[in-house]
């Protein structure tokens, strides 16, 4: 049995705001297992980023963690001092951004900025941290890592940058990485050296970590568990072969289905989910998917919403349908086309010709541009 | 055949005395087809936009000839001009940059109409809110401004604006990877209806493959400013015979655990060069794993030859030899 890394128990993070209050994270409970790799995926605004915010306590202003705990090898960060949580942070979990360009420091050389990285903890002297340096860029595979400390963060590719910055976040051997997008601003083939780094970091050093992403083909490359967020809340969990072969809740579903398969050789139409997420400071009443959920009825409309139950081995759902008890022909419903035929049909008839020499030769183009 | 490009190339000077220049776009040729959805892929800084804008005449050429529809576009002028402009149009990548945001919905999508002088003002009102239905937004909406949408929203109202004139051909620029997933489904599926609706041709560029091969009947990929592979759909997933097309696909990962065991991407060394100063002979030969350094591929540049399948072709010299 591996041993638990954090556990986060009934976490509640709110942001009060003129509008009223923001329940962003809205009673979240997981944990992360030692060497563990952990994926939370999700629509922007459906509190995934907020939840490892708050894991590190950098939610920003004017958010708050109302309620639960948050355990670091039994030891609560919600209740650290603020001496504990500068060790805990980059000591015992590090994060790595989304754009690395702008969490780089434009006017500090990149080995610099890592060697602070180390030496903020004191747990290595400048001496020891220098080669280290080079050591932590050559384990990242930053090409003429010798010369390449001396660079600052603009001399270096996005892909190079986003290297530095997973430097930065196991130099001071952390046993839990966060990851949030982590390669959501490169390019599939750099993208595709950063899974393989990270895989290989995982293998290495077992460093557990946490993939924060809204790509479900990221999350079936790198990680063993899955975390399946909407509103604010958990809706699905599970080990990630079974979340893809036999997803329970309708929003998993439709996320899985809604994105093409680049090994797919058939053009069906995909699921799209209508609508959007909903606004979380007024959410809807019962289920908070109902109102886009394909597969709806009554008892999901009202409160009491769905509990998480178990619906498999590890697996947990919250919802009152769950996929295995949906028709099969009833999936389809998803995938019909919404298009207005009485619209399209009258902008079909031919619209009026060019009025020649009308308009100045200037505006040529403008319509195109806007 | 819809679109002909020939021999295209688009240089930017970078200034200086060198006469050096950002070779965006270095000797295009690609055919598109009426009525099919040609992808176009290839990593940022490949060139794929710059053709796109090149295509659709907002950009001029620095060479070449770029035929639609039995007239070449980059040499007529005026009002013959015009009547070609309206047949193409455009759809953009950030729906929060692409609309005026002091400009109402109603106003951004009447603008064309009005530049073409289409119909009446009542008519022109009329098609506006058709087009606001057809996209699946409320056509009372025409007041509103482009902050009051959400991206999706946005994305459905530059697709109107493009559709307003009736145009034949559209060029979608990246026109999903701003939204969410959720969010993709639906303008990819509406995309989708749009073409079959009104008969209209594509070409898509993305740098997902696998969006482009869900809307795509053919794809073609560049790299360093020039096409590298074109093929069906399905033969260019099935028997790539660039290697860079190899490593672009192996490189995306699939949402199927299962599968991704059994995967093994070939991960390319290094990112792509410079486009001011672009390697030797095969462009792509400093990061290609069959390359024959020194040898014929640092030395010939190797043209785009039928290889594999039919209607097939490539620009290697060992096409298929991996």
């Amino acid at each position: 049995m591996a041993q638990t890394l954090l556990q986060v128990e009934d976490l509640h993070t709110q942001f009060f705001t003129s509008r009223g209050v923001v329940r962003a994270v809205d009673g979240v409970t997981f944990h992360v297992d030692a060497g563990e790799t952990l994926g939370v995926v999700g629509e922007s605004g459906c509190g995934k980023t907020i939840t490892a915010l708050s894991i590190l306590r950098l939610v920003p202003d004017p958010g708050r963690i109302t309620s639960g705990r948050i355990l670091f090898r039994g030891k609560d960060v919600t209740k650290m001092t603020d001496e504990e949580i500068r060790d805990f942070r980059g000591n015992d979990v590090a994060m790595i951004f989304q754009d690395p360009m702008t969490s780089l420091n434009p006017v500090t050389k990149v080995g610099m900025q890592i060697e602070e990285a180390m030496t903020a903890h004191e747990r290595f002297t400048e001496k020891v941290a220098r080669p280290r340096v080079i050591e932590l860029l050559k384990r990242v595979r930053v090409p003429a890592a010798e010369s390449r400390v001396k660079d600052y963060p603009h001399q270096f590719s996005g892909g190079m940058r986003q290297r530095a910055m997973i430097a930065m976040g196991l130099s001071n051997e952390p046993d839990l990485l966060i990851a949030d997008e982590p390669t959501t601003a490169l390019d599939v083939t750099v993208q595709a050296q950063i899974i393989q780094l990270m895989k290989q970091l995982n293998r290495e050093l077992n460093t557990a970590m946490m993939l924060i992403t809204h790509n479900m083909a990221l999350v079936a490359s790198l990680c063993q568990r899955i975390i399946v967020m909407y509103a604010g809340r958990i809706v699905e969990e599970g080990p990630v072969e079974q979340i893809f072969r036999s997803p329970q809740h309708p929003y998993t579903w439709s996320l899985l289905r809604s994105v093409p398969r680049v090994d797919e050789a058939r053009k069906d139409r995909l699921v799209s989910i209508k609508g959007m997420p909903p606004d979380l400071s007024h959410p809807p009443p019962g289920c908070k998917f109902h109102p886009r959920c394909p597969f709806v009825i009554d008892k999901c409309k009202v409160d009491p919403e769905p509990q998480l139950e178990e619906v498999g081995v590890d697996q947990v759902a919250r919802c009152w349908v769950l996929m295995r008890n949906v028709k099969e022909e009833s999936t389809e419903v998803a995938k019909q086309s919404a298009l207005s035929k009485e619209a399209a049909e009258k902008l079909k008839a031919p619209v009026g010709e060019l009025g020649a020499g009308e308009v100045g030769a200037g505006e040529v183009g403008r319509g195109a541009g806007g | 055949m819809l679109v002909r490009v020939s021999g295209v190339y688009k240089h930017f000077p970078v200034g200086g005395f060198g006469g050096l220049a950002v070779r965006a776009v270095d000797g295009v040729d690609l055919e598109i087809r009426r009525g099919e959805t040609l992808g176009l892929v290839g990593e940022s800084g490949c060139g794929k936009s710059t053709l796109a804008r090149l295509i659709t005449g907002l950009l001029p050429v620095t060479a070449g000839s770029i035929v639609f529809d039995g007239q070449d576009v980059t040499r007529i002028r005026g009002a013959r001009l015009r009547r070609v402009r309206r047949r193409m149009q455009m759809i953009f990548q950030d729906p929060f940059a692409s609309l005026d945001p002091r400009m109402t919905v109603g106003d951004i999508l009447q603008e064309p109409l009005d530049n073409f002088s289409i119909g009446t003002l009542r008519e022109r009102r009329k098609r506006v809110q058709e087009l606001l239905r057809l996209v699946g937004l409320n056509p009372n909406f025409t007041n509103r401004y482009p902050h009051e949408f959400s991206g999706g929203q946005r994305q459905r109202i530059g697709i109107a604006r493009a559709l307003s004139v009736n145009p034949s051909f559209i060029v979608c620029d990246e026109p999903v990877s701003a939204l969410d997933v959720s969010i993709q489904a639906q303008i990819i599926n509406l995309l989708q209806d749009l073409q079959r609706e009104f008969q209209l041709t594509y070409l898509f560029i993305a740098h997902d493959l696998a969006v482009v091969r869900h809307l795509s009947d053919r794809i073609a990929v560049m790299y360093l400013g020039k096409v590298v592979e074109t093929a069906d759909r399905n033969d260019i997933y099935d028997k790539p015979q660039h290697p860079y097309t190899k490593a672009l696909l192996s490189s995306i990962p699939v949402p199927d655990p299962m599968v991704e065991k059994g995967r093994a991407p070939i991960t390319l060394k290094g990112e792509i060069p410079s486009p001011v100063n672009p390697p030797s002979g095969c462009r792509f030969h400093p990061r290609c794993p069959i390359a024959r350094v020194p040898g014929v591929c640092s030395e010939v540049e190797p043209p785009l030859e039928p290889h594999g399948a039919v209607d097939q072709v490539a620009a290697c010299h060992f096409a298929g030899q991996f």
